[in-house]
């Protein structure tokens, strides 16, 4: 039995017929077609799959899609606007904070949140609000450097 | 008239031509690919460690909605075992078909495959294929795999012994033992590791029916092996109608070199179905099918004199090679890590034996460093606990023997010629970053607080640019080890370039693009780097190794200077000269000495194109093919230290300081460099303090998802202080030795070693979790009060 769900990703209206079952990052990837949220694992610990709902930085592979209806999501394709990057993706870009690049939209979404609640983050925040996002390239350390440069951009605009 | 100079850069921290898709989510990995009509496969694997398969009922899945074929191994006709591709004398060397259909040898070993409509179904499907099982006995223990006792898992192979192996004098040892002022002896564990990288691997085949073309999307660090082994070897199907293409990469860390059964068996299957089929692996299925790394059980012993000098090393290895013989895995325990058991010193005797052995376990090949980690683990693990008989500082006895400065050559006691090396000036250079008096200066202090620091050293050798066909070939491996590089200039002046090596994080469209623009004297944008295709590039052997930019690099290189000298050509014509009088210099064909005299690149493409004004004889078009081999190894070097802080009450370890100093020969990019030793000195402390792949003594493994298996998160690493110096190896035109490997190799020993100095105790086994520290702190204390 399907269950209609309508959600709100990246400022565009979708409104789609889902198997109860069916997880929102599996919604966003599959459904919608978006596939820069990505899924690194099958027990909630990697954060490749974060996005932003309702501002917040959550693992997509923790809801069903069904439980998300109504709900405004961003995902890493919706962050740059008018085609300027964030200054975070900036960061990134800037100070080498990805390899493969298959963790990265994952912790561009969850450095976002960080630096809605903590703009002027220290290194050992940084480090730690980066608990649920795992990155085996980097080694982390240019990613710390991609969120303080952000940081400093960001705090620069204001 | 001068024409300014343009800018290298070579040599240059150039920002990544490939970051802007990856930052905005426009990657396309191979689970991002989508085709119409695709099917969904999933595979029933064994629960088991070791069992008989008696039977598979798949009538009740067969009927299940969305199904669209169910397969087992006595489908699948004609198709062949997945080969290996190293064979050392007497290597046993048991079948491994895609979907086992007589026993199951490790859990996760697949059975069957269901294909349906979509992936739930398959799944749903997949729970009610009923396979009987004859459950056996299982052994998973590396130096138990080999007792009278345990179960047999290959035919050809008693006592599951699938090769003995040895290199070295083992006179020469003895000899030296006996005249030993002290012979250190370690049991050393170098611990099973999961490679992990955070893009699991997938594939989807295509087949067209039509044409009979089989296209393959899949997870892969060389797409020509993978199509060369699944389609001479497995499969039995014309190359020339497989392409295989491996686009973005998730990171593979060794782990997406093999072909391995799953883009097997939907390859074969996609011509059945004649239907897109696909597939992509769970975490939990990577835990259990990806190749597992390491798993080495060793006794060595290290002879000293009483000045602190090394005078011979004894090394006993059994080697766990899992389930099956992976693509590569002979090779890992043997030529990439006995090789190297002469380190960065000058050791006068060696002699090692290698014992690879079957268990019920996930299949072990190369993961990052391959050998080599394990090799400097070992060596740094017993110069220590020299220093420790000899009472000797650690920093002392490795100046005492480090290999002295050399340009050119060094012989090697197992078999190797090292490049060129100045393993003391590393050495020395990272005291100086460590400030090491001060450090052992602030240890002491602490310690009068009552808190445990502890200063840890490693050094390594890497054997890198692999490698030379004719000697790999002589030791066994069945393929050559060379690159290829095309460039194909087009009519505009623009530049195709076609590498054999494949980017899965390594940054190969910022690095050959800065080749190919210093050498043509272009700007980058002119430029579009192509890997991954088999349908585009005319072969190559992939990335691994530490292979790319020196054997990759080089075949560029050689395509580079070829279109430089027809382009002479056609500019001598073009300028009424002779083309022994042309120079090519910033971005034009110019007469020697007259700048004036020129022209640009752009119109020399043209003209190749447009052959009006022509040489007589000159075929026109402008691009070119080369094929390099390295002609020997190149040895990256380094030193590496590590500062840590114990608990002494609870065994927790924190990473205070780390720092590295590599030489990786000539750099391309230094920020690209940097970028790659921190995440392999990640891994390597993860090694040391967190992961570690656990079976029980059934063989099902305990450590089977990331809640389980501890990764590296981000403060589990301290700010990591990198540096280099730099030795340009004389095997390369490009003076490039490789770095992809360097921290996973330093990083371990150097954790491991700052944690024995830290809580005075010598034995510590990887991963050093709290638990195991602080059993080792219960020890020390216990010895020390009963002395
Ligand atoms: S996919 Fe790993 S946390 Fe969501
Ligand atoms: S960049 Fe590869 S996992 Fe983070």
């Amino acid at each position: 039995m399907k269950l209609p769900v309508k959600m709100t990703i990246n400022g565009q209206m979708y409104s789609h017929e889902v198997e109860p079952r069916l997880l929102l990052v599996h919604y966003i990837r599959e459904t919608v077609g978006l596939t820069g949220t990505h899924v690194g694992c099958d027990t909630s610990q990697c954060g490749a799959c974060t996005i932003l709902m309702g501002g917040q930085a959550v693992k997509a592979c923790n809801f069903f899609a069904v439980q998300c209806d109504g709900a405004k999501i961003t995902t890493i394709e919706g962050l740059a606007k008018n085609g300027e990057l964030h200054p975070i993706q900036q960061g990134f870009w800037e100070k080498h904070g990805l390899q493969c690049g298959f963790c990265t939209p994952g912790m561009i979404l969850a450095a976002h949140q960080m630096l809605e609640r903590y703009p002027k983050p220290s290194e050992e925040q940084i480090r730690h609000q980066l608990e649920g996002n795992l990155c085996r390239c980097t080694g982390y350390h240019n990613i710390v450097k991609a969120i303080q440069w952000a940081a400093e951009q960001m705090a620069g605009k204001k | 008239m001068a024409t300014a100079t343009i800018e290298r850069l070579i040599g240059k921290s150039i920002k990544r031509r490939e970051d802007p898709r990856f930052i905005t989510g426009r990657g396309t990995y191979v689970d991002d690919v989508k085709l119409p009509g695709t099917t969904h496969a999933v595979f029933v694997r064994s629960p088991h460690a070791h069992a008989r398969i008696k039977k598979i009922d798949t009538t009740a899945a067969a009927k299940h909605p969305g199904v669209v074929a169910i397969f087992t191994g006595k489908d699948m006709t004609g198709v062949n075992s997945l080969p290996c591709g190293w064979l050392l004398p007497d290597l046993k060397v048991p079948p491994h078909m895609p979907l086992a259909s007589d026993a199951a040898r490790y859990v996760g070993d697949p059975v069957a495959v269901v294909i349906a409509e979509t992936e739930d179904a398959a799944l749903d499907a997949a729970d009610k294929v009923k396979v009987t099982w004859d459950v056996l006995p299982a052994v998973s223990a590396t130096d138990k795999a080999d007792a009278r006792t345990s179960a047999q898992i290959h035919e050809v192979a008693p006592s599951n012994v699938a090769f003995k192996w040895q290199i070295g004098d083992a006179g020469a040892v003895d000899t030296a033992f006996r005249n030993a002022a002290r012979v250190v002896k370690k049991k050393i564990v170098n611990q099973r590791l999961v490679a992990n990288p955070m893009e699991p691997r997938a594939c989807l085949a295509r087949y067209d029916a039509a044409t009979g073309d089989l296209t393959l999307w899949v997870t892969s660090q060389n797409p020509h092996v993978h199509r060369l082994l699944m389609a001479a070897f497995v499969l039995g199907i014309p190359e020339q109608k497989v392409r295989v293409i491996a686009p973005d990469v998730g990171g593979a860390f060794g782990s997406k070199i093999f072909l391995y059964n799953e883009e097997t068996i939907c390859s074969w299957a996609t011509r059945q179905i004649k239907r897109p089929v696909r597939w992509t692996s769970t975490r939990r299925e990577a835990f259990q099918t990806d190749a597992h790394g390491r798993d080495h059980v060793t006794e060595a012993e290290m002879g000293f004199a009483a000045d602190g000098k090394i005078v011979g090393l004894r090394v006993k290895t059994i080697a766990n090679m899992g389930a099956y013989l992976s693509t590569f895995a002979p090779a890992v325990p043997t030529y990439l890590y006995a090789t190297l058991l002469n380190g960065v010193y000058t050791i006068p005797a060696i002699h090692a034996h290698v014992t690879g052995v079957f268990t019920n376990t996930t299949p072990v090949d190369a993961y990052r460093g391959a050998g080599r980690p394990e090799a400097a683990y070992l060596l740094e693990r017993m110069i220590e606990a020299g220093a420790a008989a000899l009472k000797m500082d650690t920093v002392e006895i490795r100046r005492k023997n480090f290999i002295p400065k050399f340009d050119n050559g060094f012989q090697t006691q197992v078999a190797l010629n090292y490049d060129s090396g100045n393993y003391a000036a590393a050495f020395d250079k990272l005291l100086r970053m460590l400030d090491y008096r001060k450090a052992r200066s602030d240890q002491e202090a602490a310690r009068k607080q009552g808190r445990f620091l502890g200063i840890g050293f490693s050094t390594y050798i890497e054997a890198c640019s692999i490698a030379p066909s004719k000697v790999v070939g002589s030791l066994g491996a069945q393929a050559g080890l060379y690159e290829s590089g095309k460039v194909r200039v087009h009519p505009t002046g623009g530049v195709t370039v076609y590498t054999g090596s494949h980017s899965h994080g390594q940054g190969h469209e910022t690095t050959f693009s800065q080749l190919v623009a210093d050498e043509l004297g272009i700007p980058m944008e002119q430029i579009e780097i192509v890997h991954g295709d088999t349908g585009a590039i005319p072969f190559g052997m992939g990335t691994y190794g530490s292979r790319s930019a020196s054997v990759g690099g080089t075949a560029l290189l050689m395509s580079l200077n070829k279109i430089k000298e027809k382009g002479k050509k056609i500019a001598a014509h073009l300028l009424e000269a002779s083309p022994g009088d042309i120079e090519y210099a910033n971005g034009q064909f110019q007469v020697k000495g007259f700048p004036g005299k020129a022209v640009p690149f752009g119109q020399v493409a043209l003209t190749a194109y447009v052959p009006h004004k022509y040489p007589e004889g000159l075929e026109p078009g402008l691009e070119e093919t080369s094929f390099y081999d390295p002609s020997n190894f190149c040895f990256p070097f380094g030193a590496h230290a590590c500062v840590v802080e114990v608990d002494r009450d609870t065994g927790q370890v924190k990473v205070l300081r780390y720092l590295a100093v590599d030489d990786v020969g000539n750099v391309m990019n230094p920020m690209i460099v940097d970028g790659m030793v921190h995440g392999g000195i990640a891994q390597g402390v993860g090694q040391a303090l967190l992961e570690g792949a656990v079976y029980d003594k059934d063989g099902q493994l305990v450590t089977g998802s990331l809640m389980d298996y501890c990764m590296p998160r981000a403060d589990n690493l301290p700010v990591l202080k990198v540096d280099m110096t730099k030795t340009a190896s004389p095997s390369n035109p490009l003076g490039i030795k490789g770095c992809g490997e360097a921290g996973a190799i330093a990083a371990p020993v150097a954790v491991i070693n700052a944690i024995t100095d830290a809580i005075g105790s010598e034995d510590l086994a990887m991963p050093a979790t709290a638990q195991t520290v602080w059993q080792a702190l219960q020890k020390a204390n216990n010895r020390r009060e009963a002395a």
